[in-house]
């Protein structure tokens, strides 16, 4: 949907920048390509605070142990699979409108985190994955002398 | 060709737009529904949604589901960036004579509600035997 640089809502956007890009972003929605294109899945939202970010995805009726998660410098990758309802002897479908089989899904993250401290939850079908920045990666106060 | 129109079937709406008190955003759950010898068996996808946030009601042949969701954001974290929104669930279903009211089961599991519809005894198949004379 996005390209790769996500985190252009920073302080120092561009406004003209940022006009032209909803503007583009207008015109694909409108001219209903977009529906020919998968979206990628899972759809994800993301909260950025000082020292962590929050990714979030709706996964409903998933096994969390089919859930697998790589972080790569500051690159987070989302995979898994849902199974569909197995279906018995003298059982069929009315309607199947839910979607089954394999996603992946990567993210670029503002900022390198710290691999080993990432935690993951799964909870009514949300999976909540919090990615501390890495303490390298954080930003260090200078302090200016007079002389 | 404009009289074969006439005749067109129109797909059912709501009669009248109903206004919520909660101003969010409501969301169609996407369900399967299976039918097994002795039951219909309904998945709804309803993300954010537990046993006490979810609602079956059925009056007379019409079945509705929906799910409120609390999506509250995270304290100290302002959001960055959002592919999709957080809303509550809504769906409407007829149902047929045939479902037994009283056991109808429902169960939420990982954000997925799902919907066990009995069929009444007496609508459950029967097999006629077919004999020559």
């Amino acid at each position: 949907m996005f390209g790769p640089a996500l985190w252009r809502f920073g302080g120092t956007a561009d406004p003209l920048q940022e006009m032209q890009r909803l503007q583009r972003e207008m015109n694909r929605v409108f001219s209903g390509l977009d529906q020919a294109v998968s979206r990628e899945t899972p759809p994800v939202n993301a909260w950025v605070g000082e020292g962590d970010v929050i990714v979030t995805a709706e996964l409903p009726g998933v096994d969390p142990a089919n859930v697998e998660l790589s972080v790569v410098g500051d690159t987070l990758t989302i995979s898994g699979s849902r199974e569909p309802e197995a279906l018995k002897e003298g059982e069929n479908y009315h309607r199947q409108e839910r979607s089954y089989g394999r996603f992946t899904r990567s993210l670029q993250l503002p900022f390198h985190v710290e691999t080993a401290k990432v935690e993951a939850r799964y909870d009514r079908g949300i999976l909540q994955i919090t990615l501390p920045r890495a303490e390298a990666d954080k930003p260090r106060k200078i302090s200016v002398k007079s002389e | 060709m404009d009289k074969a129109m006439e005749y067109q079937k129109k797909p059912a709406t709501t009669p009248v737009e109903m206004e919520r008190t909660r101003n969010r955003r409501v969301y169609v759950p996407k369900v399967d529904i299976i039918e097994t010898p002795d039951a219909m068996v309904l998945y709804a996808d309803m993300p954010g949604t537990d046993e006490n946030s979810v609602e079956v009601t059925v009056e007379k042949n019409v079945l509705t589901i929906a799910g409120t969701v609390n999506g509250k954001g995270f304290e100290g974290r302002s959001m960055a960036y959002a592919e999709y929104d957080v809303g509550d669930y809504e769906r409407v279903f007829t149902i047929s004579d045939e479902v037994d009211r009283d056991r109808i089961e429902a169960i939420v599991k990982n954000g997925v509600l799902k919907l066990v519809l009995r069929k009444a005894p007496h609508a459950e198949a029967k097999k006629i035997t077919v004999r020559t004379q």
